[in-house]
């Protein structure tokens, strides 16, 4: 754990902390946000020493190391700049909002916030590891929604949260495609490469798409045009968090990484005319927009997006010079709008408004606070004596520098005076308006000077504005020289902060610029009714929720129109899709349908039957609305198909078939007696038409397939089942020794499925009222009498035998057709007759109506006899067998499956009467009502 | 003889007959036994990744039957993985239904159990046939445990679902049938081998076969056009139950990567990549839609629901790309997105229970009690199902996006990928400021006592930390399931090591 | 015998969808029941068709038929018993929740 990580994990540690020490009061939270921030500072501090001598701090922790991912921080003095920067006005933000919040805002949730915000940003400027500041960057994007929605009441908070979510949430994923294009260009997510390989990028043909998918992470973050229109709409937050994420934070994270990625991307026609290009335009909207907002922090707000479009310019022009007053602008603008923001909340604070047509004239109420104010506005307009002055030459100095390089090279300087004028005219405005102009209009409270401590951290950055721009050399030289070094990664060029070059153009457009500003705030009336007219015109916020709508009502059309809720749609795509897949599978390789090996030829008898069961089908579904008709066709060819079985040889399933069709039929009459009897005919003429269609395309297709499979030779792991099956598997019906020994494993699992339906069902019928009717299709009634005593009787005598037999076909199973799941059906058959011919009453008494323990011993049984094979260290299920000579029985053999073949007798039994009975309750608890009746 | 192999098959199984055999038993003992059980199944799990997570292949021949004639299973990394995955992710669905919805029905516990053995079967198994009988337990579990409960709502979906289900149990025999009729043999290495030989008069039939049983897993997988069931089933069931088969789309996602890489891999001569021009583009349709079905949705469990839709698009695609870091990616992703779902579905719950007549429908409503920690755990699950940093699925969405840049589609990948992820951030910020922040009147809400708070909200955390476990530790989990995909595209050791000298 | 048995599969497999796709249970339940049918011979089939010669070892015996795909058309049918079942009596359900027994549970007009 080196101090580094700490120090970027502290405030995520320090957030939940906050949030609980304010359970304890309130106002803890603010210290404990205070003291993690001094502990992070501290953390620093000693890298710093390191630093200052010139030198690059890399710590490395293995994260993801097998795809080039893990935690590095790098500490340059680009890095530490910023990191002072962050944590520095971090702190007074602290110190300010405590005062600032009101005593409904929770200071725990807003604390927490700020530090998980703060965090994140430590994180972005202090990553080596591209991947790893692109996780930073996003949180920043997450922390600042939680910021700016924090008066989650309000309306224009919780939008303007998730706009400038949506909007620098955007601009991440672009950033993550392009530092995976990048990382895939130099090999590694490192910085140390990626900085060193500025060539290599350049050259790459990726090196264009790389650069857009960046640039638009760093526009969008920075809010430069024309992404620019979340910001203002992200004054919704509370005022400290404006004056963090709009100052040295949030926004400077775009800039920032501009200044990082330098050397690797700048340098080429597409970087100077996108960057540079963004960046003017953004200056020139930001400032025009500035002068015409009415909403204190409106103006500051375009005032922002326009400072941050000139530091883009400034790297966009690109010269090491221009690099340099783009670090020095960032510091600058940083510390004086953190203060004006502070004074606006202030003012915002002590008026209850925000409107400059209100508030004028607050000089007399607050001539302090106004000092202080004018101060920082005077950095902002580029006044000398005021560090923004300084930068802002520099700028001058590299518009003009660059402009006679190039034709129509006057444009640039041009633009850049005006964009001055511009800020001097707002920058009055602000100050004019506010302290000055008249009397306030009706104010909701008379405004007098903030608590002592609410003014501290404005005179720090006042003073620090002042301090610079007089003094320069003295206090940020040093500073700028290492940060404006590492950017560049090379020694920075000699450049001077002095006040005073002598007269030369830069000079002369400052002067312009104060001049032409204070002349356009003179003559605003006229603009201002200009303004008002062209007001909402082309605004880009427009179009983001235009698009917004657009996406929604797209998303809503393709999923209704998808997703019916229909069952008959799902089938349709489902079979649909089969078809497709199995005609293209078959298809692709042009091969004839029929194969090569000969077939048998047709008899009489197969004909017939053939015959019988296609015009039992088909009549099934021609008279399908018609259930009980449609139900026994459906037998018939159920019995038809146990036919087929006993022809070809499978006396196992024609048994099979045969007593599963019973216990269906059964189970579908019953279930008949509570529906209804016809099925009305919905599906109009154009729906059956298309069902038809694909029916017979599915049917074809299946028809297809056999005959395909049916006319070719396979080979076939049969013969081994026939040769092992006695010597080995203890049986000669090798059918059921498949079942219950080669592929025992396949019958566990049926009769666990049979067992899960039975329990299945027992659920579904438990609090099940079903309204049976009184009368059939017909409209004849039921008949209540009692059950027929012939068949009553009958059925009781035949009981014994029935069990007999199965227990009979249980015990042949192994060596002749037969086993247990057929002993099974046919003993549940016997029982249901019990229940048809007696009624259920009758037969409760004699039998329990509770099958779940049969269910589950026979389970138990098989698992137990599967397991057992354990005891000899065998596998799961290894059988063996014996011959035991019984006496009347003779000779007789016995093998273990025979266990597991009870234990699916058991469970066989049980699922099936649990069913049945169960049904049948329901059935009878009806008719016994209406009977009585 | 190394019973490892199948002992979390036949651990449920057990548990699941003891809790049938004990339903007259009070609840609280067979709560006792049914989490017991889930306890031992993630013992026995964690012991089987470790003995397969150096890359031995271990074999298990049921009833000492040799293969391709009897049944074996197979554990080897892949299966291990999505074996544990589902016993962690079983732990917090059981812990959650352990407030009560387990009582709400019949044989809650014991369907559960049994669900948990079709899954482990279904993992674990060597042989198609059995892969179908397996399939066949776990959906007619899930049957029970989706209709656990009634209501009119959740036994349409139900039918929904299980007869679509039906029909696609038949469409798989009717694949496996063909295998059988062409090869003549179930075991999968055995297909495996018989399939690279194959005549040239049966190669329209393997073809066929194998791109019908593509079908079959791609509707359990939810793919589009076969993804309409999965938004309405999920979003009725239970909350437990729902949140429980967020590792079932997973069922489907495994057959598709075994069968792909196995049967029609590389190595497969004609029929080698049968699935690679359906997988890619379907699954990335798949991800599309199911995200703007997400932005679409009114009510939170659809929403969430169709971010399952999204994330088997998401996992698919990352298969799709059929290369070891691709299909390594899916396979990090795969357990992040199966336990952040399940979260999402638990919160979702919390969230309706506490909204009275609104429930879980995205309008605004009074405030939620407890909104303080149900808002940060709807963020923290938000930041997970967004695939947002620094959770891990924004790290398995770097990892697939790494491998897109190799495959031919790397632009469609990159940009369906990255938009998606936009849209889903857009939608899931809507949801909670309309949930959480856009409350009008302050109802005081019953005081709970905490203790009551903590039961309901420990499953979530539960499964949330485990999303942070993935995080925290990547390094060894990325390189785990990229082990596991450089030893699936090795299927000839697979093949050896079931056949013996056969590969 | 084998077109005949081709032809059988086939219109099984057409009945059962076109049932399957109608709008009440019902009919549903009917063409599952048709469906199971179908794939059932279908998987018989693939042991391809043998007359007279059961898999039954007996010294008499001159040949076999295929002993594994009955064995598994054996699971097969159990299966679809369990699930025809269930979805008989989810029929049931369907009809006493939503009140009609319309597969979406609503009366179309």
């Amino acid at each position: 754990m080196n101090a580094l990580l700490l120090a970027v994990l502290t405030p995520y540690l320090g957030a939940p902390l906050a949030a609980w020490a304010s359970l304890f009061g309130r106002l803890n939270a603010a210290w404990v946000a205070a003291a993690i921030t001094l502990l992070a500072l501290a953390l620093i501090a000693p890298t710093a020493m390191v630093v200052f001598d010139g030198e690059t701090v890399i710590h490395r922790l293995p994260w993801m190391p097998a795809v080039g991912l893990e935690l590095a921080f790098r500490v340059d003095g680009l890095g530490l700049l910023f990191a002072l920067l962050i944590l520095g006005i971090g702190l007074l933000i602290i110190l300010y909002a405590r005062y600032y919040l009101s005593e409904r805002d929770s200071m725990g949730r807003f604390y927490a916030y700020l530090l998980l915000f703060m965090g994140a940003m430590l994180g972005i400027v202090l990553s080596e590891n591209l991947i790893q500041l692109l996780v930073f960057w996003e949180l920043t994007s997450l922390a600042s929604f939680l910021l700016i929605s924090y008066w989650q009441h309000r309306e224009d908070a919780r939008n303007g949260a998730r706009m400038a979510l949506a909007v620098t949430g955007a601009g991440g994923l672009a950033l993550l495609a392009g530092f995976l294009l990048l990382g895939e260009m130099v090999g590694s997510y490192d910085l140390s490469v990626i900085l060193a390989s500025g060539e290599a990028i350049r050259a790459h043909p990726w090196y264009v798409p790389s650069l857009i998918l960046i640039l638009l992470g760093v526009f969008t973050k920075s809010a430069q045009f024309p992404f620019h229109f979340w910001l203002p709409h992200a004054m919704a937050a509370p005022t400290p968090v404006s004056a963090y994420l709009h100052s040295a934070t949030m926004v400077k994270a775009g800039v920032f990484l501009l200044a990082r990625l330098f050397p690797a991307l700048s340098g080429t026609w597409e970087w100077s005319h996108i960057v540079g290009g963004v960046g003017l335009a953004t200056l020139l909207t930001g400032a025009y927009i500035a002068l015409f907002k009415h909403d204190l922090k409106g103006l500051l707000a375009y005032s922002t997006i326009s400072h941050l479009g000139l530091i883009t310019t400034l790297f966009g022009i690109g010269t090491p010079l221009a690099a340099v007053a783009g670090v020095f602008h960032i510091i600058n603008h940083a510390t004086f709008k953190a203060g004006l923001f502070m004074a606006a909340g202030i003012i915002d604070h002590e008026c209850g408004t925000r409107d400059m047509r209100r508030i004028n004239g607050l000089w007399r109420y607050m001539p302090y606070t106004a000092t202080l104010a004018m101060v920082a506005a005077a950095a902002m307009a580029g006044v000398p004596l005021v560090n923004g002055f300084l930068s802002k030459e520099m700028f001058f100095a590299e518009a003009v520098s660059l402009g006679t390089q190039m034709r129509f090279g006057w444009l640039l300087p041009f633009a850049v005076t005006v964009a001055g004028v511009f800020a001097v005219a707002y920058s009055v405005r602000f100050i004019h308006d506010v302290f000055f102009n008249g009397e306030p209009v009706d104010l909701p409270r008379t405004p007098h000077e903030p608590p002592r401590w609410m003014q501290v951290p404005v005179e720090v950055l006042a003073a620090l504005c002042l301090l610079v721009g007089i003094l320069p050399g003295l206090t940020v030289a040093p500073i700028l020289d290492l940060a404006a070094g590492a950017v560049l990664q090379a020694p920075p060029p000699h450049f001077d902060l002095a006040l005073w070059h002598g007269i030369n153009p830069a000079l002369l457009m400052s002067v312009a610029a104060l001049a032409g500003g204070l002349l356009v705030y003179a003559k605003r009336r006229p603009l201002f009714a200009l303004a008002a007219r062209w007001e909402g015109r082309l605004d880009a916020r427009a179009i983001y929720q235009s698009l917004l709508q657009g996406l929604y009502a797209l998303a809503g059309v393709v999923t209704r129109a998808l997703d019916a809720g229909s069952l008959q749609r799902m089938l349709l795509l489902f079979f649909l899709s089969a078809i497709v897949l199995g005609v293209a599978g078959f298809v692709a390789v042009a091969d004839r349908l029929t194969g090569s090996r000969a077939t048998l030829d047709v008899d009489g008898v197969s004909l017939l039957a053939a015959g019988g069961l296609i015009a039992a089908s088909v009549a099934a579904v021609l008279l399908h609305r018609q259930r009980l008709v449609a139900l026994i066709l459906t037998g018939a060819v159920g019995l038809v198909v146990s036919l087929i079985f006993v022809k070809f040889s499978a006396p196992d399933l024609a048994l099979t078939q045969l007593s599963v069709e019973v216990v269906t039929v059964v189970l579908l009459l019953l279930a008949l007696y509570f529906l209804p009897q016809r099925t009305p005919s919905e599906s109009g003429r154009l729906r059956a038409g298309r069902d038809a269609v694909l029916a017979i395309a599915a049917g074809s297709g299946a028809a297809a397939l056999a005959w395909a499979v049916l006319t070719r030779p396979y080979e076939t792991i049969a013969g081994y089942f026939l040769d092992k099956s006695v010597p080995e598997g203890g049986g000669r019906n090798v059918v059921n020794v498949i079942l219950v020994d080669f592929r025992g494993y396949d019958t566990l699992g049926e009769i666990t499925v049979l067992a899960l339906a039975g329990l299945g069902i027992y659920a579904m019928l438990e609090r099940l009222y079903l309204p049976g009717p009184l009368a059939d299709g017909e409209d004849r009634p039921w008949n209540w009498d009692r059950h027929p005593a012939i068949m009553a009787s009958l059925t009781r005598l035949l009981l014994p035998l029935a069990l007999l037999t199965s227990a009979f076909i249980l015990l042949r199973g192994h060596n002749l057709p037969g086993g247990g799941f057929i002993a099974g059906l046919v003993t549940a058959v016997a029982l249901i007759m019990q229940y048809l011919a007696n009624g259920v009453a009758w037969t409760h008494e004699r039998l329990s109506a509770n099958f779940h323990p049969l269910i589950g011993w026979g389970l138990g049984l098989a698992l137990a006899t599967g397991l057992a094979s354990w005891a000899f260290d065998h596998p799961f299920l290894t059988s063996t067998f014996g011959h035991l000579h019984w006496p009347v029985v003779g000779e007789f053999e016995l093998a273990s499956a025979m266990a597991f073949d009870l234990g699916v007798y058991l469970v066989v039994v049980g699922a099936t009467l649990l069913i049945l009975v169960n049904l049948g309750l329901v059935h009878d608890a009806r008719q016994a009502s209406k009977g009585r009746g | 003889m190394n019973h490892l192999v199948i002992a979390p098959v036949l651990l449920p199984l057990l548990a699941g007959i003891v809790l049938l055999l004990m339903r007259h038993i009070d609840i609280r003992v067979r709560r006792v036994v049914s989490v017991a059980a889930v306890l031992g199944e993630i013992g026995l799990a964690i012991a089987l990744l470790a003995a397969v997570a150096d890359g031995d292949i271990l074999v298990y021949a049921l009833g000492n039957w040799p293969a391709p004639y009897g049944i074996v299973l197979v554990a080897d990394r892949l299966s291990a993985w999505l074996v544990l995955t589902t016993a962690l992710l079983a732990l917090f669905a059981l812990l959650a239904a352990l407030r009560g919805s387990d009582a709400a029905g019949r044989h809650f516990h014991a369907l559960y159990q049994l669900q948990l053995f079709g899954l482990a079967g279904a993992f674990l198994t060597g042989d198609l046939f059995n892969l179908f009988v397996f399939f066949e337990i776990l959906l007619i579990a899930s049957y029970g445990l989706l209709l656990h409960g009634g209501g009119a709502l959740r036994t349409r979906a139900g039918l929904h679902y299980v007869v679509l289900n039906l029909a696609g149990s038949t469409l798989f025999l009717f694949a496996v049938g063909t295998l059988y009729g062409v090869l003549g043999t179930l075991n999968l290495a055995d297909l495996a081998l018989k399939v690279a030989a194959t005549p040239a008069e049966q190669l329209g039939l393997v073809r066929a076969a194998g791109l019908l049983l593509f079908g079959v897993f791609a509707l359990k997988a939810a793919l589009l056009p076969l993804h309409l069931w999965l938004p309405a089933a999920y979003a009725q069931a239970n909350a437990p139950v729902a949140a429980l088969f967020a590792i079932m789309t997973k069922v489907g996602a495994y057959s598709i990567l075994r069968v792909d890489t196995l049967i029609f891999g590389a190595g497969a001569g004609p029929v080698a990549g049968l699935l690679s021009p359906w997988l890619l583009p379907l699954a990335l349709a798949t991800l599309a839609i199911g995200t703007l079905g997400a932005v679409a949705s009114r009510h939170l469990r659809v929403q969430i629901a169709y971010l399952v839709v999204a994330s088997a698009g998401t996992l698919l695609a990352a298969f799709g790309l059929a290369s070891a870091k691709g299909i390594g990616a899916g396979l990090y992703y795969l357990p992040h997105t199966t336990f952040a779902a399940a979260a999402a579905f638990l919160i979702a719950e919390a969230i309706a229970t506490r909204r009275g007549e609104l429930a879980d429908r995205l309008d605004p409503g009074p405030a939620i009690p407890q909104n303080r920690i149900l808002g940060g755990f709807f963020f923290v699950a938000a930041v997970a199902l967004a695939g947002l940093p620094p959770l891990s699925g924004f790290l398995g969405k770097f990892l697939l996006l790494r491998a897109a840049l190799e495959h031919a589609w790397q632009p469609w990948v990159l940009a369906t990928v990255l938009v998606a992820g936009l849209f889903t951030l857009i939608a899931l910020a809507r949801s909670g400021s309309l949930l959480f922040y856009r409350t009008h009147s302050t109802q005081p809400g019953r005081p709970v006592r905490p203790i009551e708070v903590a039961a309901e909200f420990a499953p979530v955390a539960g499964l949330l930390l485990l999303v942070g476990m993935l995080t925290v530790a990547a390094g060894p989990a990325a390189e785990y399931a990229l082990a596991t995909a450089g030893q699936l595209l090795q299927p000839d050791r697979y093949i050896h090591a079931v056949l013996g000298g056969g590969g | 015998m084998e077109a005949l048995l081709a032809l059988v599969i086939g219109v099984l497999t057409a009945c059962g969808v076109y049932l399957v796709l109608r709008a009440r249970t019902f009919p549903v339940v009917l063409g599952l029941t048709f469906l199971s049918y179908a794939v059932n011979l279908f998987l018989f089939a693939m042991g391809r068709l043998v007359i007279g010669q059961p898999p039954i070892i007996a010294d008499s015996a001159t040949g076999y038929a295929d002993p594994l795909p009955q064995a598994l058309v054996l699971t097969a049918i159990v299966i679809s018993f369990g699930m025809t079942a269930f979805v008989i009596i989810l029929a049931l359900k369907a009809r006493a929740e939503l009140g009609n027994d319309h597969v979406d549970g609503r009366e179309d007009r």
